[in-house]
């Protein structure tokens, strides 16, 4: 392992990957909209060869004291022992955690759903908004394959029907209603390997990189989460570097999703 | 620009810092920034349990940040939350990045961050306090790490958020800061602001650690040289 993580930091220092690729370029990104017809959303995200779904469920429920008149958003993720060796069963782990934290800050900050439009009665009745993440295959980059199948999934969410006393009529047809959706957050996570910054690392990149910063953008250009990763210290210039990367790949990322 | 607490943009809420503060502890420290109290105790170098987590040629950081169930308006439910969890994974890489952990090969240091007050910014007391605790410790470091949080309200970039601050800034974003490096070990952010306002924000997060970092060695000199 170790002798992979120094041939990889050699190779970036003298400016190459170890597929060849550009350090700001990303492996083909696929998304396959709708596989799950039973969740009201839900969206496959194939970077390379990682694998992510992300479905979307509502449900009718109470708000938030607080927040009495808006809908309520939760994002789960699991991290399935299907996708990676070193996945084990059980409760979410600490990175399992930080993933679907990261993802619904993105959401939530950058108010992508419009949460008053998702009130059913003020104080009594809110739809909520359960965004669950699964990886499948982990071949790398998980982060930025989570944000995008949960921003896809969330953009062709449509509401399930209701029945008389007002509940979710799971087995009736859904509505052809779209969710409130004002804003498609992408987070873009850059890598440091040795002193370089690289986009989109396989998994043997991201094994061999010593930190990592995850910044979402929304349509407007406009940063509304980020995140560092890892043991090692970033300079102000790497941050920097981050903010403008994931600004211009989110728009190019944003393009794919319907 | 005046804050509801009267404090200017750039002013840090009151700090008080002090060293060795528990007993049983190998180091420990106590931080109030405003009305958030961090207690940090370290103890270790020690053995890790079990085993089969050690690693080879380094120790393991490990902290465990907790919020005491009385330490805000609405009680906190004891035990780990999710974000307690985060917290405690990021806020143990930011200081890690400082520690010399080769020095101590299948050890661990375990430290252990207790919130007995919170009024925001508690993540940032826990490091600033978990960080004088490691030296108090005398577990040898490269920096002392030091940490705010910075936000912008009405337009304003302000330092170090405190309760009700934090409701209305546009944004919450808290980093930790190894001055001597000039490294930052720590960043995170919510909100919705602009690239240039990042850039602003950095900028008066840096300067504020620095006044933190002079008060965190004040607080080591007090304890150990007079």
């Amino acid at each position: 392992m170790k002798v992979q993580d120094e041939f990889i930091r050699r190779l970036a220092s003298q400016g190459k990957r170890a597929d060849g690729r550009k350090f700001d370029e990303t492996r083909k990104i696929e998304i396959i909209e709708r596989p799950i017809e039973k969740a009201e959303g839900s969206a496959l995200v194939k970077i390379g060869r990682t694998q992510v779904i992300a479905g979307v469920k509502l449900d009718v429920g109470e708000p938030f004291p607080d927040r009495p008149d808006e809908g309520v958003l939760m994002t789960g993720s699991e991290f399935s022992p299907i996708s990676y060796a070193e996945f084990e069963p059980g409760p979410p782990g600490k990175e399992s955690i930080e993933l679907a934290r990261v993802v619904d800050r993105g959401i939530r900050e950058a108010g992508a759903l419009d949460m008053k439009k998702l009130c059913i009665k003020k104080g009594e009745k809110v739809w909520m908004v359960f965004v669950d993440i699964n990886i499948l295959d982990n071949y790398g980059n998980l982060l930025d394959a989570a944000s995008i199948a949960a921003t896809a999934a969330l953009s062709n969410a449509v509401f399930p029907a209701l029945d008389k006393e007002g509940r979710v009529d799971a087995l009736a047809p859904k509505t052809k209603k779209k969710l409130p959706l004002v804003f498609k957050p992408i987070a873009c996570t850059s890598y440091k390997v040795g002193d370089m910054l690289l986009l989109d690392p396989t998994i043997d990149e991201e094994n061999a990189s010593t930190a990592r910063l995850t910044v979402t953008s929304r349509d407007d250009g406009n940063l509304c989460a980020m995140q560092k990763g890892g043991i090692d210290g970033l300079t102000t210039d790497d941050v920097m570097s981050a903010v403008e990367t994931s600004i211009k790949k989110g728009k190019e990322i944003r393009k794919l999703i319907k | 620009m005046k804050r509801n607490d009267g404090r200017k943009p750039e002013d840090l809420r009151e700090l008080e810092i002090e060293a060795g503060v528990l007993e049983n502890a190998t180091g420990s420290a106590r931080v109030r920034m405003g009305k958030t109290i961090a207690v940090a105790g370290v103890y270790g170098p020690r053995e890790m349990f079990p085993r089969r987590l050690q690693k080879n040629s380094q120790a393991t950081i490990q902290l465990r940040y907790t919020m005491a169930p009385f330490s805000t308006d609405e009680r906190v439910r004891p035990g780990r939350s999710r974000r307690s969890q985060e917290i405690s994974m990021v806020a143990g890489n930011a200081l890690e990045a400082a520690v010399f952990t080769e020095d101590f090969p299948k050890a661990t240091i375990d430290i252990f961050v207790d919130i007995i007050q919170a009024d925001a910014g508690t993540r940032t007391a826990a490091i600033n306090a978990a960080s004088v605790a490691l030296a108090d410790a005398g577990v040898p470091m490269k920096d002392l790490v030091c940490s705010v949080a910075v936000g912008k309200i009405d337009g304003t970039y302000v330092v170090d958020l405190a309760g009700k601050e934090e409701d209305a800034s546009a944004c919450d974003l808290p980093i930790a800061y190894m001055p001597s490096m000039d490294k930052l070990t720590l960043l995170q952010m919510d909100g919705n602001i602009t690239k240039e306002d990042i850039k602003k924000l950095l900028e008066l997060a840096r300067k504020a650690c620095l006044k933190i970092n002079k008060a965190q060695r004040e607080a080591l000199k007090k304890r150990w040289l007079s």
